[in-house]
């Protein structure tokens, strides 16, 4: 695991394997992802660890993240596989703990299971 | 990363929040980037100035970081939503006015340079060939590695900002190697600017950080802006590379059977109510070619143009804005087709464009149907 924000954090997992688009899928306000082909259409992020393969599309979506984050909507974690600028900024400045995890670590995170991260003792 | 002692200490906050926050941004750039240090650099072009797309919660933050932030480098913004020349002309809410004047008035606090344009290189001198920026629209970023022989990441919009506040950025990924690992072979012939904009989305999705492209052996202004956008709209891609591809590098052909996927994504009208050109922003040059190609012509639709402020005012001194103007162009400086308010679904369904950047974020954003051509079918078949 490579930690990118720094923090602790508890949830249940919501896992995902398509990328996320910040600013054109998800909705500033409520936290949900509004693109009907994404697996997780409607299903809101709050409080969730959110684990997806990477972000992906406009810069602006840096402030989506923190968009949600400020409307109470956003996801108490998020864990990617690769991480781009948009995602690793977004979560900086929303103060989001964010991590890369493994191969081995991203495959054992399985949908609706408890979760705690601490980037601080490395342990998922 | 390794930080110099000036650095931790503004980490920690020993020189303001303003300060602790852009190196917050820049440290976990640098980490997901496998960064190991940071670098100055000289220009910064920021995203995220459109109420449309920051919204609330961004129009707050940067009326607050503007009490005290000022920018360190050169910096220049995006195209916001409107023109405020004309906006009264447009069914725009009063809520919307006020708070996107409420973002370009912080912008201008922090000493930002007031361009609203997506297309920075061709309206400011570009520096010196290797200087590194710090860009955030992708198409710009695009175009400043692959033509302007600058070196930018695809930043992001609070990574470019960081940039500004601090004039610094991650020494990573294209800044230090830009050697395509792959080659597109382009075999569609006799390209316009429609095809480029396709086999630039194309390549934005199969490209990693850069992309070779061969069989392209002559491309006009109008064709390598299309291009910029078209790529940097799918991906993370932020360089191409013109040339015949290298013998151990990975090949992909772009023919027919790819252009014609990307046009059935992208393509999801019959026909459109309106027509917008400009994402990105026209230039002087393509505002001159559309003036001479719409001499004797008239638009049967209306017609949106969007290009940067400085453009317009150089096409009104040379009178091509008369022509345009007299030909039923709506001429719009300061925004752009992408994620422009103007374009409102509840009052059209559709739009024409040659754009493939303006036809995703019209169909995705904006919810309208879009209708693709290239200039040359649009003036064929949309004029009398």
């Amino acid at each position: 695991m490579k930690v990118i924000v720094a923090g602790k954090a508890s949830g249940k997992i919501l896992k995902t394997s398509n990328p996320i688009n910040f600013l054109g899928t998800v909705d500033k306000k409520t936290g949900k992802i509004h693109d009907s082909k994404h697996d997780l259409y409607d299903i809101p992020l709050k409080d969730k660890i959110l684990v997806f393969p990477n972000g992906v599309g406009s810069s602006v979506g840096a402030y989506t993240i923190y968009s949600i984050k400020t409307n109470n909507s956003a996801p108490n974690a998020m864990i990617c596989k690769k991480v781009d600028l948009t995602v690793a900024s977004g979560c900086a400045l929303a103060n989001i703990p964010l991590v890369i995890a493994t191969d081995q670590e991203y495959e054992k995170l399985h949908n609706g299971e408890n979760l705690i991260l601490d980037t601080y003792s490395g342990k998922l | 990363m390794e930080l110099t002692r000036e650095e931790e200490l503004a980490l920690k906050g020993e020189y303001g929040e303003t300060l602790e926050t852009a190196y917050r941004i820049l440290v976990a750039t640098g980490e997901a980037t496998n960064a190991q240090k940071l670098i100055p650099i000289k220009w910064a072009h920021l995203s995220g100035v459109n109420y449309n797309t920051i919204g609330d919660a961004g129009e707050e933050f940067l009326a607050k970081l503007s009490q005290d932030a000022k920018v360190k480098v050169m910096t220049t913004v995006n195209p916001m939503g409107f023109d405020f020349d004309s906006v009264s002309k447009y069914n725009l809410s009063s809520e919307f006015i006020t708070k996107q004047k409420s973002i370009a008035d912080s912008y201008k606090k922090m000493g930002v340079i007031p361009s609203f344009s997506c297309i920075p290189y061709e309206i400011f001198d570009l520096p010196e060939k290797g200087t590194q920026v710090s860009f955030a629209e992708s198409n710009a970023a695009i175009y400043a590695n692959s033509i302007g022989h600058l070196k930018t990441n695809k930043e992001s919009a609070f990574s470019a900002l960081a940039s500004a506040l601090t004039g610094k950025s991650p020494y990573s990924d294209l800044r230090i190697d830009d050697t395509p690992n792959i080659t597109i072979q382009m075999k569609v012939e006799q390209p316009d600017e429609l095809v480029f904009g396709m086999l630039g989305y194309f390549a934005g999705k199969v490209g990693d950080n850069a992309v070779q492209i061969s069989g392209v052996s002559d491309i006009d202004r109008r064709q390598c802006k299309a291009l910029c956008g078209g790529m940097g709209t799918s991906g993370r891609c932020g360089k191409f590379v013109l040339g015949e591809s290298t013998p151990n590098s990975e090949k992909i052909d772009f023919d027919k059977k790819e252009m014609q996927k990307v046009y059935d994504e992208l393509n999801t009208a019959e026909k459109g109510d309106i027509i917008t050109l400009g994402s990105p922003q026209l230039g002087l040059k393509e505002i001159a070619d559309l003036s001479w190609l719409l001499k004797g012509k008239e638009f049967s639709k209306r017609c949106m143009v969007f290009c940067p402020r400085s453009v317009k005012e150089q096409a009104r001194n040379l009178g091509y804005t008369n022509e345009l103007e007299r030909a039923g162009c709506e001429i719009l400086s300061d925004c752009c087709t992408c994620l422009t308010p103007l374009v409102d679904k509840n009052e059209i369904d559709s739009v024409t464009t040659n754009s493939i950047k303006g036809a995703y974020y019209l169909n995705n954003s904006n919810g309208v149907g879009v209708n693709l051509k290239s200039l040359a079918r649009i003036i064929a078949e949309e004029t009398r």
